[in-house]
């Protein structure tokens, strides 16, 4: 068995005099496709921004493919992990090209600029994506969904074997969810990419991932398989409330919604 | 348009006006050829020793406000930010405006005490603004941009504090100080200024990729390998000297520093990559133009230049705005 792609040891963060992190112990297997499922405020975001260093001032251990990321380079860590944020509308006037080309950038020296073997990179991983048609449109005139595709091919094209999602597939149309979630799949079987996704829909959560981590309070509360997940204890732990479970004709996992009335 | 084709039609506007703003002054057309033909004649002299100097500082004086409001702008994510964002002018104009009331006349290695006063007075605004980011970590953009603002206040009622007390010559020297104005630049101020803003623009030219990266935001930035407040540090010590240095000698010349950057992303795109030189090239260039026509425009007297710059560059910003499809972004 070798290495973790990331092992997080006694992972702590404060901000602002608040403990958002309480020491948060996890491994994640290389090849893995693993979903971060808590309620809001549990730390997922903050756990993931963390691990791709945008966050630097906590405390404890995080090791990726083995190395200690406090000794290594912040370009040698984007190598090894890209990171796609939560979708939000920030103002970005890039066109979609310019765009994916930055995911380049920590294969490049201040000394030499983009090559042609980097514009291939990027049209391929634009291609997988299914945005290369977008090439030459401007972020800001893409759909949410579109622009999500862009930020995925982006995090490809930068080449590094884990990818970090936060909530990739929230706030899109059923198309583009569909579109997001096939992608990641096929990254993962094709490519062998290990994938951590941060997700607040537990039905795809169980369909899509090897294996599900649960946060709640800053803290590591569950970790196991789909089919250990899709428990009504164990979802009433993370989540503080009931579910209800419809076992479907044609599905191993059963359909799980909130229960209560509204 | 082709990038490749706008950075060259810019280089060439910049080489025209080059050569021709020399030729054009208060008292007469001097021909470049005159350097030659007539040498040693007054012309000769006057174009040589006054209207050349004047005019390299011009551009490098236009250069380098571009250039640093371009810095802040990606900095800050904040397309209203200029060079005086964080309280540089308003310290400089504090430097000069105390230099003046206390009628002090001192130099530092051949370099006029107004001058050394004044960058003393920018470093001082933009250090402090600066120590309050060191002070209290996880300090926001908009908390250091509000600081900036807070500081520049602050500056500007302790220079009312000393027109208050000062003599109406004294007031009216640090009026005309705070316009901004190239009337001194000859070669020994063209000369001072080069290494601040040379050094600027090294820096900058090898960060447009970081630049490029912090538009898109801090955290997509560190995700791409961006090491952020390293970047960021090395960025604001760039755009630092690139202000001190000019407006040291020639006052906070306002207006460009906001605008050209803006004008140059509706020409070329936000890439930094070609961004950077077509700023420069611009600012370089508009100043000059400027200038040309501050010295010349109400003769027999001088106008300073930075009476002139927003004059013509508002209108001129606006109607590029109202031409535009969609809307102005950073």
């Amino acid at each position: 068995m070798s290495e973790p792609a990331i092992q997080l040891k006694d992972l702590k963060l404060s901000i602002s005099g608040k403990e958002i992190l309480k020491g948060i112990s996890l491994d994640i297997n290389k090849g893995d496709f693993m979903s971060i499922i808590g309620p809001n405020g549990a730390g997922k975001t903050t756990m993931i921004k963390c691990i791709s260093r945008v966050y630097t001032n906590w405390t404890g251990n995080i090791a990726v493919n083995g190395k200690d990321i406090h000794k290594i380079s912040q370009r040698e860590l984007a190598r090894q992990i890209s990171y796609v944020p939560q979708a939000e509308g920030r103002s970005l006037p890039f066109s979609a090209f310019e765009f994916v080309l930055m995911g380049r950038y920590p294969h490049l020296s201040p000394f030499t600029s983009v090559s042609g073997n980097d514009k291939k990179l990027v049209e391929e991983a634009m291609e997988m994506a299914g945005v290369l048609k977008f090439r030459d449109r401007r972020l800001n005139t893409l759909s949410g969904g579109e622009r999500q595709m862009v930020f995925i091919a982006a995090a490809l094209a930068q080449g590094a074997d884990i990818l970090l999602l936060d909530e990739p597939a929230s706030f899109l149309d059923y198309k583009h969810q569909v579109q997001v979630m096939q992608l990641l799949s096929r990254l993962h079987r094709e490519r062998n990419i290990t994938v951590v996704s941060v997700s607040h829909d537990i039905n795809t959560a169980i369909e899509t991932s090897r294996q599900i981590a649960a946060l709640h309070n800053g803290s590591v509360i569950f970790n196991g398989t789909p089919e250990q997940t899709a428990e009504p204890a164990v979802l009433e732990r993370i989540y503080d409330t009931s579910f209800e479970f419809t076992p479907p004709p044609h599905r191993p996992l059963p359909l799980i919604t909130p229960g209560g009335k509204v | 348009m082709n990038k490749t084709i706008i950075l060259s039609l810019l280089s060439i506007g910049t080489l025209i006006t080059l050569l021709f703003a020399p030729t054009i002054g208060r008292e007469s057309i001097i021909p470049l050829s005159s350097l030659w033909n007539d040498a040693g004649s007054m012309n000769a002299d006057i174009l040589q020793n006054i209207r050349i100097p004047r005019a390299l500082s011009a551009f490098l004086v236009g250069s380098a406000l571009g250039l640093s409001g371009l810095t802040f702008q990606a900095m800050f994510r904040n397309p209203l930010a200029t060079p005086f964002t964080l309280g540089t002018a308003s310290g400089a104009s504090l430097g000069a405006a105390l230099y003046i009331r206390f009628g002090l006349a001192l130099s530092f290695i051949g370099i006029n005490g107004i001058s050394v006063a004044s960058f003393a007075g920018s470093m001082l605004a933009l250090l402090f603004v600066y120590g309050l980011t060191r002070v209290k970590s996880g300090f926001s953009t908009a908390t250091l941009l509000l600081a900036g603002v807070a500081v520049s206040f602050f500056f500007s009622s302790l220079i009312m504090f000393i027109h208050y007390i000062s003599g109406f010559t004294n007031s009216f020297r640090i009026v005309r100080w705070m316009m901004g104005s190239l009337d001194a630049a000859g070669y020994s101020v063209l000369f001072d200024m080069l290494p601040f803003v040379l050094i600027g623009i090294v820096i900058l030219v090898f960060s447009s990729n970081e630049l490029n990266l912090l538009m898109t935001g801090d955290d997509i930035a560190a995700s791409r390998g961006v090491n952020v407040n390293r970047v960021k540090k090395r960025l604001f010590v760039a755009a630092s000297l690139m202000i001190g240095g000019v407006v040291a000698f020639c006052g906070p010349i306002g207006f460009i520093g906001m605008i050209a950057p803006h004008i140059c992303r509706l020409l070329i795109g936000p890439e930094h990559r070609s961004l950077i030189p077509a700023t420069l090239l611009f600012g370089g260039t508009f100043l000059l133009l400027c200038d040309t026509l501050a010295r010349t425009i109400i003769y027999p007297v001088e106008m300073p230049v930075g009476v002139i710059t927003a004059l013509i560059g508002g209108p001129f910003f606006i109607i590029l705005l109202l031409n535009k499809k969609g809307s102005l972004e950073l």
